[in-house]
C-alpha cells in the first residue's frame, strides 16, 4: 500500500459515489415505498404510519402514500371473495388519537363481526390526522384499488376550507398527485399554489432523498415493534381535555359573521371524491363534536368552530346532500361532552362505540349488488 | 458519542497526525487531550457541574501521577510545559463565558473566571503538598487507590450519586426535588479510575516506568480511547507516544479501514438495531415469546456492534495519531464457549481484571497456611470478578445478577471442559464441528439471556421478561 494507491482508492469513491447519486435522478428512489416487509414479514399496520414520538410510539409520518398503503392491513393480498370491504377516511378523529386500533370506529365495526350480502364485513381505517379533504380525496383515489363495496367518509366542516386544503404537509409534499387530481376534476385549487413542494433536480437525488429514504427505512424497521407490541402511538396517562372555555372572538379562516363564504369551501373536492367513488356507495358522515358549556359556549360550540360558522355549513351540506342524493348521516351532536378527550373531534372508546353503533345500522342498511 | 463530534475528533486525529513535527507532538496531544474532555462532557443540569467534572478530570490525573512518580522524577523544570499547558486549557476555556465560543468547547457556559481562579490556585496549592511532602509509599498508594474506588462507587450507587446530587444542587441554589443519579454523568470515568488504578498498582508492585506528566496525562485521557475504551497498559502506550511519527501509508489505510468499519457499525448498524433492542419500555409491552426473543438479539448485536464501532473508530483515530491501541474485541460471538467469549469480549477490560484481581486473589487463595480446595478457588475468583465487572457497570442488583450468570457459567464451563477434555479429543474433526457449531448457539445465547439483566433497570422487569421469553407469562 502507497500514498497514491490511496488517493485513487479515494477519488474513484468519490466518482462512483457521485454516480450513483446521479444515477439516483433516474429512477426515483421514492418508488421503492411499494417494497414493504409489512403483510410479510411483519403484521400490516390497521392505520396508517403517522406519529412524531417514534421511540415510543414505534411510528413515523411520512409523505410517501406508496408506502403508507404498502404497510396497512388493506395491502394484505387480493381482496377475498367472502369479504364485503369497508373503508372509512377521514381526519385524526378517524385515525384514532389516544385510541388503540380496535378502539377506533374502524376498528370496533370490525370487531362486532358484521355479515352483509352474504359477506362478512372487514373494516380499514384509512383515516389520517390532517383535516382536508384534498388529503382524503387523495387516499381515497389511491385506495380505490383495493376495491372497497362501501365508503364511510368522515367530515366537518374544518376539512372544508380552501386554505386548509394543501397545507397538510401529506398534501403538500405529494405536489404531483395534488396536481393531477386538481387537473382532472377541475378542483378550486391553485396547481402552482405555493403550499405545494415541488422537488428539483437536486431533491431527486440520493443526497435530496435521504430523508425521505431514512423514513421509508425507518417505517421498515418499526415494523420489528408494531408486531411485537401492536403499538402504534403514544397514550399518555395524563392530557389536557379540550377547551370549553373560550374568548369572544368568532372569526373563521378570516370569515366574519354573518355569512359563511361559500366560495372559500372545497365543496368542489368532496364532488370529486363521490365521482372517483363512482358505483361504490359512499356514507358521508358529519363527525360528532364537542359541544361546550363554558365561558362564551354561547359565541363557540368548541375550539374549532364558531357557531355561526358551523350552523350556516351545516345548512349547506345539509342542501347539497338532498340536492345531490348523497346517503349522508348527520351526527354532529350524538355524543356526550364527557366522551372527548384531548380536542373537539377525539372520542373515548366509549364515544367511539356510540358512533360505530350508528354507522353499523346504516352500513347494515346498504343494498347488496 | 454523536456522529457530528466524532466526524470532528477524526478531522481533528488527522490533523494532528499529519501536521506534528515530533518535538510538538506531546504537547499538542496534551492540549487536544484536554479539550476533548471537556468537549465530550455532555450538559448537566447541576449548574456548572458540566465543567468542574472535566476539570476535576485533570486534577485528580495530574495529582495522581505527583502520587505515583518518585520525588526526584517529579522535576518542575521537565514538567512545566505540561502543568502550564493544564491550567492555561482551564482557565482558557473559562475565559470563552465572555467570548460566546463556550458552545463549541464546553457542554455550558463556564463557571465565573474567580470561582477558576480559585479552583486552579486549590489544585495548584494540593500538588505542590504532594510534590513536596509525598513519596510514593504503600500508604500514599493505597489512600488514592481506596480514594478513586470510593469515588467510583458514589458516581455508580444510584442512591449516593442521587444524594451527591442533592448537595451539589443545595448548594447551587437549584431544586433538590429534580436531584437524579444521572445528574452525575462523568464522562469516561470508567475508564480513566482503570487507567489510573493500573498506575497506583504497577507502582505499588514496582512495574510502572517513569513518564513524564504530559505522557501520563495523555495516557489517562487519549481523547481516541476517553469514552469507550480500550484501556491500554501505560508502557506500551508511552513507548508509542515516544516514538517518532511517521504516518506511512499504510498507517493511513489501516486508520481508513477501522474508521469506516467503526462508522458503520456504530451509526448504520448499532443505531438501527437500537431502535428495536430490548428496554425497559418495550420488555413490558412485547405480546408473544417468539418477537420478545427478536428484541433481545437485537439488543445483544446491537450492544455488540455499539461498542465493537467504538473500539474501531478509537483504534482507527489511534492509527491517525501513530498510538497503536489494543484490540478490544475479537468476535466475541462465534467463541463456542463462554470462557473463550470472554476471552475476545472487551479485552481490555477482563486483562485489567485479571491482572489486578483475578490472579492476584488466586495467587492469595492458594498461597496461605491451608490453602482452599482449587474446585473452591476458581468458583470463588470466578464468580467474584464477574461479578466485579458487572458492578463496574453500576451498582444495581441486576448487575450483580448478570455478573453472577456469567460467573456461574464460566465456572460450570470450567468443570464441564475438565470432564469431557480427553473424551472430545478423540472425535472425529467432523463431530468437533458439530459440536463446535452447537457450542457457538449455547453459548451466544446463554450471553443474550444474559443481557436480559443488563439490558433492563430493575429484577422484576427482568423475570417478567424472562417469563416471557420461555412463554411461561
Amino acid at each position: 500500500m502507497n500514498f497514491r494507491f490511496l488517493r485513487n482508492v479515494l477519488l474513484k469513491g468519490l466518482v462512483l459515489f457521485l454516480l450513483f447519486d446521479l444515477a439516483c435522478s433516474a429512477v426515483d428512489p421514492a418508488a421503492l415505498g411499494k417494497v414493504s416487509l409489512y403483510n410479510h414479514l411483519f403484521a400490516g399496520r390497521q392505520r396508517f404510519p403517522f406519529g412524531e414520538d417514534s421511540s415510543q410510539s414505534y411510528n413515523l409520518s411520512l409523505f410517501n402514500l406508496d408506502a403508507m398503503f404498502a404497510s396497512h392491513v388493506i395491502a394484505n393480498g387480493p381482496k377475498p371473495a367472502d369479504e364485503y370491504r369497508v373503508i372509512v377516511i377521514g381526519d385524526s378523529s378517524t385515525w384514532g388519537t389516544l385510541l388503540r386500533p380496535e378502539e377506533t370506529l374502524a376498528g370496533q365495526m370490525e370487531a362486532a363481526g358484521l355479515f352483509l350480502c352474504g359477506k362478512t364485513i372487514h373494516v380499514y381505517n384509512l383515516g389520517y390526522p390532517t383535516s382536508s379533504l384534498t388529503k382524503d380525496l387523495m387516499v381515497l383515489d389511491y385506495a380505490m384499488r383495493y376495491q372497497p363495496d362501501l365508503i364511510i367518509w368522515v367530515i366537518s366542516l374544518e376539512d372544508f376550507p380552501l386554505d386548509n386544503q394543501l397545507s397538510s404537509p401529506i398534501v403538500a409534499n405529494n405536489a404531483a398527485r395534488v396536481n393531477e387530481l386538481i387537473a382532472r376534476y377541475n378542483l378550486p385549487l391553485g396547481p402552482n399554489a405555493p403550499a405545494l413542494v415541488r422537488p428539483g433536480f437536486w431533491d431527486s437525488t440520493l443526497i435530496g432523498q435521504r430523508r425521505a429514504l431514512a423514513d421509508l427505512f425507518r417505517l421498515q424497521i418499526y415494523g420489528v415493534l408494531w408486531t411485537a407490541t401492536g403499538i402504534d402511538q403514544t397514550y399518555p396517562v395524563n392530557y389536557q381535555r379540550a377547551q370549553t372555555d373560550f374568548n369572544t372572538d368568532i372569526t373563521y379562516h378570516n370569515m366574519q359573521p354573518p355569512t359563511l363564504d361559500k366560495s372559500q369551501l372545497a365543496f368542489g373536492v368532496l364532488e370529486a371524491g363521490l365521482r372517483i367513488a363512482g358505483a361504490t356507495p359512499v356514507i358521508l358522515v358529519n363527525e360528532p363534536m364537542l359541544i361546550s358549556v363554558g365561558e362564551n359556549s354561547d359565541l363557540r360550540y368548541n375550539f374549532l368552530y364558531p357557531r355561526w360558522a358551523y350552523d350556516q355549513w351545516r345548512e349547506m351540506i345539509l342542501a347539497r346532500a338532498e340536492t345531490g342524493g348523497w346517503n349522508y348521516l348527520d351526527l354532529w351532536n350524538i355524543i356526550p361532552a364527557n366522551e372527548f378527550t384531548n380536542s373537539a373531534i377525539h372520542l373515548t372508546p366509549a364515544g367511539e362505540s356510540m358512533l360505530a353503533g350508528r354507522v353499523e345500522q346504516i352500513t347494515l342498511q346498504q343494498s347488496c349488488p | 458519542m454523536t456522529l457530528a463530534l466524532t466526524l470532528v475528533s477524526i478531522v481533528v486525529a488527522a490533523i494532528l497526525g499529519l501536521v506534528t513535527r515530533n518535538r510538538w507532538r506531546i504537547p499538542l496531544f496534551l492540549g487536544s487531550c484536554a479539550l476533548a474532555v471537556y468537549a465530550f462532557q455532555p450538559v448537566l443540569p447541576v449548574r456548572g457541574l458540566d465543567f468542574w467534572l472535566p476539570t476535576a478530570t485533570l486534577a485528580i490525573t495530574s495529582l495522581t501521577w505527583i502520587l505515583t512518580t518518585p520525588r526526584e522524577q517529579r522535576s518542575w523544570r521537565i514538567n512545566w510545559p505540561g502543568a502550564a499547558i493544564l491550567a492555561g486549557i482551564v482557565l482558557a476555556l473559562g475565559l470563552t463565558r465572555y467570548l460566546g465560543l463556550s458552545i463549541y468547547l464546553t457542554a455550558s457556559r463556564p463557571p465565573q473566571t474567580l470561582q477558576i481562579l480559585v479552583g486552579l490556585a486549590a489544585v495548584t496549592l494540593v500538588a505542590i503538598m504532594m510534590t513536596r511532602y509525598t513519596k510514593p509509599g504503600k500508604a500514599v498508594l493505597t489512600s488514592a487507590f481506596v480514594f478513586i474506588i470510593l469515588l467510583f462507587i458514589v458516581l455508580k450507587v444510584p442512591l449516593l450519586a442521587t444524594l451527591v446530587s442533592m448537595g451539589l444542587r443545595s448548594a447551587n441554589h437549584q431544586s433538590t426535588s429534580l436531584a437524579l443519579a444521572q445528574d452525575l454523568r462523568w464522562l469516561g470515568f470508567s475508564y480513566i479510575a482503570f487507567r489510573l488504578l493500573h498506575t497506583i498498582r504497577d507502582r505499588q508492585s514496582g512495574r510502572l516506568p517513569v513518564v513524564s506528566l504530559s505522557e501520563y496525562v495523555v495516557y489517562v485521557i487519549f481523547f481516541p480511547a476517553l469514552t469507550a475504551g480500550p484501556i491500554d497498559r501505560i508502557e506500551r502506550f508511552v513507548g508509542d507516544l515516544r516514538r517518532p511519527l511517521t504516518l506511512t501509508a499504510e498507517d493511513l489505510g489501516e486508520a481508513g479501514k477501522r474508521l469506516v468499519l467503526g462508522l458503520f457499525k456504530k451509526f448504520a448498524v448499532a443505531d438501527v438495531l437500537a431502535m428495536i433492542a430490548l428496554n425497559a419500555i418495550n420488555a413490558l409491552q412485547v405480546r408473544s415469546a417468539g418477537w420478545a426473543w427478536v428484541l433481545l438479539y437485537a439488543y445483544a448485536f446491537q450492544i455488540y456492534f455499539d461498542f465493537s464501532g467504538y473500539t474501531d473508530i478509537a483504534i482507527g483515530l489511534g492509527r491517525l495519531l501513530g498510538i497503536k491501541l489494543p484490540e478490544n474485541f475479537n468476535a466475541p460471538y462465534l467463541k463456542p464457549n463462554l470462557t473463550q467469549f470472554w476471552n475476545n469480549w472487551h479485552m481490555t477490560l477482563t486483562q485489567w481484571f485479571r491482572a489486578y484481581f483475578f490472579n492476584p486473589v488466586t495467587r492469595a487463595l492458594r498461597s496461605g497456611n491451608k490453602p482452599l480446595p482449587v474446585l473452591v478457588i476458581i468458583f470463588v475468583t470466578q464468580v467474584a470478578t464477574m461479578v466485579l465487572i458487572g458492578l463496574w457497570h453500576g451498582v444495581t442488583l441486576n448487575f450483580v445478577v448478570w455478573g453472577l450468570w456469567h460467573g456461574l457459567g464460566l465456572f460450570v464451563h470450567n468443570r464441564w471442559s475438565d470432564m469431557t477434555r480427553v473424551r472430545f479429543a478423540l472425535l472425529s474433526p467432523r463431530w468437533k464441528a458439530v459440536l463446535n457449531v452447537g457450542g457457538v448457539l449455547l453459548t451466544f445465547n446463554f450471553i443474550a439471556l444474559g443481557w436480559v439483566f443488563f439490558a433492563l433497570p430493575d429484577l422484576s422487569v427482568s423475570l417478567h421478561f424472562i417469563r416471557v421469553l420461555l412463554d411461561l407469562s
